[in-house]
């Protein structure tokens, strides 16, 4: 089989597919994470109108965004199976309460609107509940995997503050959207909501990025040692900066002709992906903390290359066809009919 | 052994609530994309009516069968971590392809397709509902390719206790595939013509008189009516591959314990018991099973005692289940070919004013015994899971691992709670679902025919009459 840059392809594959599962996680986390988000502001909406044009918002694009989640799932799956299984099985329950939470939210969409009237309430409750649940869930997991998948009282009251902490983000990221797409008094709600959250961000990534080094000697080294520190630099330069900026923007919102709206959701992306760009950093090579590296973890080359060989045909339509239905439904988000 | 046992159960639980969304949406796409071609081609608004009217209850199994089935990836790391460690070089690249090349195609495209009519041109929605019909058209490809090559396996080689593909075409194209995935594509398309012309007959029962209402019944029936024959000739077809590759379970699903001689009767019913290796009070018909399964009297079937090894173990699947469930489907193919082309008898008769079809020439018991036959294609596509399923027992993949050989050491009970977690939450679902697709059915007795092609049409009449004062009806 064939080499890439010198590199021998049970070097190469397992890290091209350590790069095409980390893209699907992030593409995940800030998708799903600005519906999951909206659905954890429902509870704020002024009244049943608003509720109902916070869902319209998300309601075309909540299927393709969590999908992105079974793809990265898949890729750990196919590419890291041994990983897989041991992360899997360590999160048994974590797994199942995110899975009950997409399950609740992602059918009450259709029921809310199709059920009897006396139930919309309800059903309501359970999208709120759904989306907060899969967030808790997602969060405390993250936080276990960042103590090295150890369960002590010390790591479950780390991972505890991870999910609140995710829940915040969320909502955040969820309140930039309907600044996006949404008017009048929902906008103007956003704004507030916006500006509640960008703390609990703050506090998130603050609380992982003390917490990842100090747990970890291995992530210490790499975080600080020269010259790497100068190369490494510009994530929290960049990350404080952002965030500077977005807390300008969103004190001057909102403003006339509806300028600047698309900032506080571009910014949130871009603080997520920095992140995320640090968690990566900071855990390569390994795939299960500690335990398990990516090269140790792959499958065969042989399987690898043919998924790779697909992958490259249909990821970028994939995109194509995903960058189509945010061009369809651009604009202010409007009531959603079938007709 | 507990943990296996609940994780097989759990498993078992989450596949069969997945699988009967999917069996809905697969053929329903089509549907809708014929609906929806009838209407540009006649223009007659009444396609324009149903269309509206079933892709209400696709948006909704399309939402059942996005949930269930992100649990069901799940399932492989959390329960089953010893498939994909021994077979996850060759299933890994099936279900990355299933979600490359279909479950990104139809959630993106499903967007569009709802909410997108008075959005995009005309031909991009008609395209869109296309791309989502094709797209669980090939999901369920990729997933049935995997599912018969754990049937019948080929093309790979085992190193160290873990398969490695030699030959990805001998893997795809597994000599059980084309059977399976034609049968369970012709039962995604029975289920969703009783379903249409049941809920459609429930509807008329109701009162529901409009135009549309009776061509939904036609379409159900007249399309039940062309698929059950081929569906009873590909499930005989099916079966004599069975034969050649997993003879034990056809010998279960025959109940044959010990006849090898030829001349061997078809068994009808009767009580398979395993103590004694005897099927009691059977009703037989001579020669039947012999003339079905080598299309001659003589000819000599497998039977059980053939796979109990010298020292007693027994290495053919569960008799009962497999027996039964195999009945079960039948039966239920048999009542849909009875019922299909006996309306369509009657309809053929010219009513009155000389014109055929008229759906009042249906006699009521017909019209009545349609609308349970809505659940029928259900009730034969879990049997028919069934009798594969665990017709495969001892073996996850034939041959090659064991079921027990997969299973994850997560404590018994959590397993247990989680299993009855899921099952609390299915049996909830399942009940808002069907409840909601009669809610819908009665509702839609008060929209007024459609005369004009507007956005509005109807909405506010409906609001009207059934007191429904909600403000603004998003996604209705
Ligand atoms: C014969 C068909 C069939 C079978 C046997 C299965 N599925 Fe399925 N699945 C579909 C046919 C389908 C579908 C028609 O493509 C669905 C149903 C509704 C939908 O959105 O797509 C789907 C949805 C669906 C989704 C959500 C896709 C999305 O986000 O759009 C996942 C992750 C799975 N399935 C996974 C599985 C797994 C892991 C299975 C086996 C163990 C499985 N399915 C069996
Ligand atoms: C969609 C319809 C399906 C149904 C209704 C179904 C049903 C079942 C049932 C009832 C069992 C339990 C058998 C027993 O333990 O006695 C089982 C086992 C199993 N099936 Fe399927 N199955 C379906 C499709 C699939 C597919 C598509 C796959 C894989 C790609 C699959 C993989 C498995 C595995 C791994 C097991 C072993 C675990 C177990 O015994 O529970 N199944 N299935
Ligand atoms: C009445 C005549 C029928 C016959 C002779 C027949 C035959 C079979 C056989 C032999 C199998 C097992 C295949 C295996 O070895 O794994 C099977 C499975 C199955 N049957 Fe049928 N069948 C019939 C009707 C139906 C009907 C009416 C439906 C649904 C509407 C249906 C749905 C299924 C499904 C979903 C499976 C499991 C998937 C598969 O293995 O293809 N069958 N059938």
């Amino acid at each position: 089989m064939i080499d890439l840059f010198g590199y021998p392809p049970d070097q190469w594959l397992p890290f091209v597919f350590a790069g095409l599962m980390g893209l699907s996680i992030l593409l995940y986390v800030v998708l799903d994470g600005y519906d999951l988000g909206v659905g954890i502001l429902t509870p704020l909406a002024d009244d049943g109108d608003q509720k109902d044009m916070m869902v319209a918002s998300i309601g075309p694009f909540w299927d393709a965004n969590e999908t992105w989640l079974v793809l990265a799932v898949g890729m750990l799956l196919v590419a890291f199976p041994a990983a897989h299984g041991l992360i899997l099985s360590t999160l048994y329950l974590p797994v199942f309460i995110l899975l009950v939470g997409l399950i609740l939210r992602g059918v009450s969409f259709e029921f809310r609107v199709k059920a009897r009237a006396k139930y919309k309430g309800l059903w309501n409750g359970l999208f709120f509940v759904g989306s907060l649940m899969a967030t808790l869930a997602q969060g405390f997991m993250l936080g276990l995997y960042i103590m090295g998948l150890q369960v002590t009282a010390l790591t479950l009251v780390f991972a505890t503050l991870c999910a609140l902490a995710l829940v915040v983000g969320y909502a955040f990221i969820g309140s930039t959207w309907l600044i996006l797409k949404g008017e009048a008094k929902l906008q103007a709600n956003a704004i507030r909501w916006a500006k509640n959250c960008i703390w609990g961000l703050v506090i998130g990534i603050g609380a992982i990025s003390l917490a990842s080094p100090i747990v970890s000697p291995r992530i210490f080294d790499k975080w600080f040692a020269f010259p790497e520190m100068l190369y490494l630099s510009p994530l929290p330069v960049l990350s404080l900066v952002l965030l500077a900026y977005l807390w300008r923007t969103l004190s001057q919102m909102p403003r006339p002709r509806d300028l600047d709206a698309w900032k506080p959701f571009v910014c949130a992306l871009g603080l997520f992906t920095l992140a995320f760009l640090g968690l990566a950093y900071s855990f390569y090579p390994y795939v299960v903390p500690e335990k398990l590296t990516i090269y140790e973890a792959a499958s065969a080359p042989e399987s690898l290359l043919i998924i790779l060989i697909g992958a490259c045909f249909v990821v970028p339509t994939i995109l194509a066809y995903t960058a189509l239905a945010y061009w369809v439904f651009r604009g202010k988000a409007k009531e959603l009919r079938y007709d | 052994m507990e943990t296996l046992l609940l994780s097989r159960i759990q498993f078992a639980a989450n596949i069969s609530f997945h699988i009967l969304f999917p069996t809905i949406t697969i053929a329903l796409g089509w549907f809708l994309l014929f609906f929806k071609l009838r209407w540009q081609w006649t223009g007659d608004l009444k396609w324009m009516e149903a269309y509206r009217f079933w892709v209400k209850i696709f948006a909704l199994s399309f939402a059942m069968g996005v949930v269930s089935g992100i649990t069901m990836s799940f399932q492989f790391g959390t329960n089953w971590p010893g498939f994909m460690e021994t077979v996850g070089n060759i299933a890994g690249p099936l279900l990355a392809y299933e979600v490359m090349t279909a479950f990104f195609l139809e959630a993106v495209f499903i967007g569009i397709m709802l909410f997108g009519f008075s959005r995009v041109p005309n031909w991009l929605h008609t395209t869109a509902t296309f791309l989502v019909a094709f797209g669980t058209t090939m999901s369920t490809f990729w997933i049935i390719v995997l599912n018969s090559w754990m049937h019948t396996p080929q093309g790979f080689e085992m190193v160290d206790g873990v398969a490695f593909a030699t030959d990805w075409l001998a893997i795809i194209f597994n000599p059980s595939m084309p059977y399976r995935l034609a049968h369970m594509l012709l039962a995604s398309g029975l289920t969703v013509s009783f379903l249409i012309a049941g809920i459609a007959a429930f509807r008329y029962i109701l009162g529901d008189r409009k135009e549309t209402v009776r061509s939904q019944i036609r379409v159900g029936l007249t399309f039940g009516a062309l698929l059950i024959p081929i569906q009873i000739f590909m499930g005989d077809l099916h079966g004599l591959n069975t034969m050649e590759y997993q003879p034990a379970k056809v010998a279960a699903m025959e109940g044959n314990f010990s006849d090898t001689d030829g001349n061997t009767p078809l068994i009808l019913f009767g009580l398979p018991n395993e103590e004694t290796r005897t099927v009691d009070y059977a009703v037989k018909v001579p020669n039947m099973a012999s003339i079905i399964l080598t299309h001659s009297a003589e000819g000599s079937i497998p039977a059980l005692d053939e796979f109990v090894t010298e020292e007693g173990d027994v290495l053919h699947p569960p008799v009962n289940a497999v027996f039964w469930s195999f009945r079960v489907m039948v039966a239920t193919g048999m009542a849909m070919l009875l019922i299909s082309w006996g309306s369509l008898a009657f309809l053929w008769r010219r009513a009155d004013d000389g014109r055929r079809f008229a759906i009042r020439r249906l006699p009521k018991p017909l019209l009545y015994g349609l609308v349970p036959m809505a659940l029928s294609g259900w009730v034969a596509t879990l049997a028919g899971w069934y009798t594969t399923e665990i017709g495969r027992q001892p073996w996850l993949v034939n041959g090659v691992m064991t079921t027990e050989m997969a299973v994850a050491d997560v404590p018994a009970p959590m397993v247990l709670s989680t299993l009855i977690g899921y099952l609390v939450i299915y049996a909830a679902l399942l009940f808002a679902y069907i409840g909601v697709i009669l809610y819908l059915s009665i509702k839609a007795r008060h929209n007024e025919p459609l005369t004009e092609l507007t956005p509005s049409s109807g909405g506010a009449v409906v609001d009207a009459i059934s007191g429904n004062d909600r403000g603004i009806v998003p996604a209705e």
